[in-house]
């Protein structure tokens, strides 16, 4: 009795592993059509050969939303890059900076279209919901392994500030810099700023933003944060009560650090948003933006 | 023992009868078979598997963002160091937890209507601490705790990450030792108090060493979750193995460091897990984990 039972039990046991088996594989994700050719980015730089006008129109080129721009940044969006957290108004130096780019390849600004994607994300493998990415990005060779760069559209100057009356209130060397306790925000260049150049004797403190770091300042638990310029003013002027910027950081290479915009490693996209780009530069478009959105004095050098 | 053969002592010259031999190895060879037919099986499903993975159109890339051998290599070093940091909280916060929770747990089981207004605090006490997530916790103290600007009480990340450790993780282990308390039988106490020991003496002698022995397993438990847990606190600036392996990552956008993170955390639970479970079943206690 039993034994009958179970020889009937084993091919059916059998026939539920392959059915299993084949449902498996039948949901398994294909890949998306490549399109065949490998147009877009070369191996090395971001900025391939320049595109032809007439490659980089909304109906020519292979967005994520047919004649749609769509444009990817974090929540929340920080000033001075975006305005109150929002960057579909054009406000804010990367808002505006987006529209352009979208002006400049054809788009009008009801075809542009924002998603939030955290960083981690943006910076994974795999198909993007984006055609790229504007999120105060910094450019490095290491990372473009990872991902396609556009060209540079803003040019990054790291800054120490701090509050009035701290240790490192009125420095004016890099070495004055060597005992303090300092903070920045993790994934950032300008945590390897401290790292590489300030080369400080306690290990800096690491934030998973910005704004925990200005909290961690006000508590008295550092003594300064490394930021962009930019973002240096914002927290002086508007986050901290007495925040003061001490200065800001040499070159640490030849090139001066730049923002570039992210895309999906070899996207079809990435010459036409770098021509775009360009051109803004040549123009003196970035420039102007950069009055309008931007404090333009600079800081003290340190030495 | 020396091998002898053929004294003519009768034990030495026992053997197993023929049925008994047959029996033997009737069951060495289904011990034989179950063990082939596991591991074949077992190999099966992760044959399937590893080829589903494997053959996956997105592996390649996957293979080259998180299995990357030379990042691996490259990233050891630093999330090592972070792992430290994680592997001295642990051991800090652990002897701390089992001091507060074990006052706590004795704090609710006291009898008696003198002593409401402790029982009432250990109640409201683990009753906050367990319904508030611990990131919560961490962050209020973390970030409030230093800004009081308080004269005496540091404002260091670690000392406060630890103490939201401690709290919270102290309500959870006080109701783990509560009811280890409660589980000792009354007769227990009785007996002691009918010896002439006063309510101390028996709660330090007669009820907590079997409690304490009853509830070592979940203990256990609770501390291989605070060796994951004990990174969170890298949220108030501290580097812990998981923010080690962020800031490699951010490098070259390479995920490998975070496998990296993940395998050394696992060096470190799993033998405890498996050990809470030998030890567990050796206690005949078998409600503390799976077989396998």
């Amino acid at each position: 009795m039993l034994k009958t039972s179970r020889t009937r039990v084993r091919p059916l046991a059998v026939a539920a592993l392959a059915t299993a088996t084949i449902a498996l594989s039948a949901c398994a994700p294909t890949d998306e059509a490549d399109s065949g050719t490998d147009s877009g980015a070369s191996e090395s730089a971001g900025t391939s050969e320049t595109p032809a006008a007439d490659e980089c129109t909304p109906d020519t080129m292979e967005t994520v939303a047919d004649g749609t721009l769509t444009i990817a940044t974090d929540d929340p969006a920080y000033s001075p890059w975006f305005v109150d957290n929002d960057p579909t108004n054009g406000e804010g130096y990367e808002s505006a900076v987006a529209y352009a780019v979208a002006e400049q390849l054809g788009y009008t600004a009801d075809q542009v279209a924002w998603v939030t994607v955290p960083f981690n994300k943006v910076v994974q493998p795999g198909p993007k919901e984006f055609d790229f990415d504007v999120n105060q990005v910094s450019i490095t060779e290491a990372r473009r392994k990872a991902v396609d760069f556009s060209s540079g559209y803003y040019d990054v100057v790291q800054t120490v500030i701090t509050n009035k009356g701290s240790s490192i209130d009125g420095i004016t060397s890099l070495a004055e810099l060597a005992d303090a306790k300092l903070g920045a925000q993790v994934g950032t260049t300008s945590y390897n700023a401290i790292v590489d150049q300030i080369q400080p004797s306690q290990d800096p403190a690491v934030f998973d933003t910005n704004d925990q770091a200005v909290q961690a300042l006000k508590n008295g638990q550092i003594d300064g944060i490394v930021v962009d310029l930019p973002t240096a003013y914002y927290m002086t002027a508007v986050q901290l009560d007495d925040g003061l910027i001490v200065g800001q950081l040499p070159l640490a290479g030849d090139e001066p650090e730049q923002f570039g915009a992210v895309l999906a490693k070899d996207s079809p996209l990435t010459g036409c948003i770098s021509s775009a780009v360009d051109a803004l530069r040549t123009d003196g478009i970035l420039d102007q933006i950069g009055q309008e959105w931007l404090e333009q004095q600079g800081a003290p050098e340190l030495s | 023992m020396t091998d002898q053969v053929a004294t003519t002592e009768a034990p030495e010259d026992w053997e197993p009868s023929e049925v008994q031999r047959e029996r033997n190895e009737w069951r060495r060879r289904r011990t034989l078979r179950s063990a082939v037919i596991a591991a074949g099986s077992t190999l099966l499903l992760l044959g399937i598997i590893g080829g589903l993975v494997v053959s996956s159109p997105g592996w390649e890339r996957v293979q080259a963002t998180y299995f990357d051998w030379d990042k691996a290599v490259s990233s050891f070093p630093a999330v090592l160091e972070g792992l430290w940091l994680n592997i001295r909280v642990m051991a800090l916060c652990a002897v701390l937890i089992v001091a507060l929770s074990l006052t706590i747990a004795v704090m609710r089981t006291i009898r008696g209507p003198v002593a409401f207004p402790l029982r009432l605090v250990g109640t409201a006490y683990v009753d906050i601490f367990r319904g508030l997530p611990l990131l919560l916790v961490i962050f209020l103290l973390g970030f409030g705790g230093p800004a009081l600007s308080l004269q005496g009480l540091p404002t260091s990340a670690l000392f406060w990450g630890c103490s939201a450790l401690v709290l919270s993780y102290s309500a959870y282990v006080a109701e783990v030792f509560r009811a280890g308390i409660e589980s000792v039988h009354p007769s227990q106490r009785l007996a002691g108090r009918s010896l002439g020991l006063t309510y101390g003496q028996t709660l330090r002698h007669v009820v907590l060493p079997q409690a304490w022995r009853r509830v070592i397993p979940p203990l256990m438990n609770d501390l291989v979750s605070l060796q994951k847990d004990s990174g969170l606190i890298a949220v108030l600036g501290v580097v812990d193995a998981i923010r080690a392996a962020q800031i490699q990552t951010a490098i070259d956008f390479n995920y490998t460091p975070y496998v990296v993170a993940g395998f050394l955390f696992c060096c470190l639970t799993i033998p405890m897990a498996r050990l809470t479970d030998r030890y567990a079943r050796k206690k005949g206690y078998h409600g503390a984990g799976g077989h396998l």
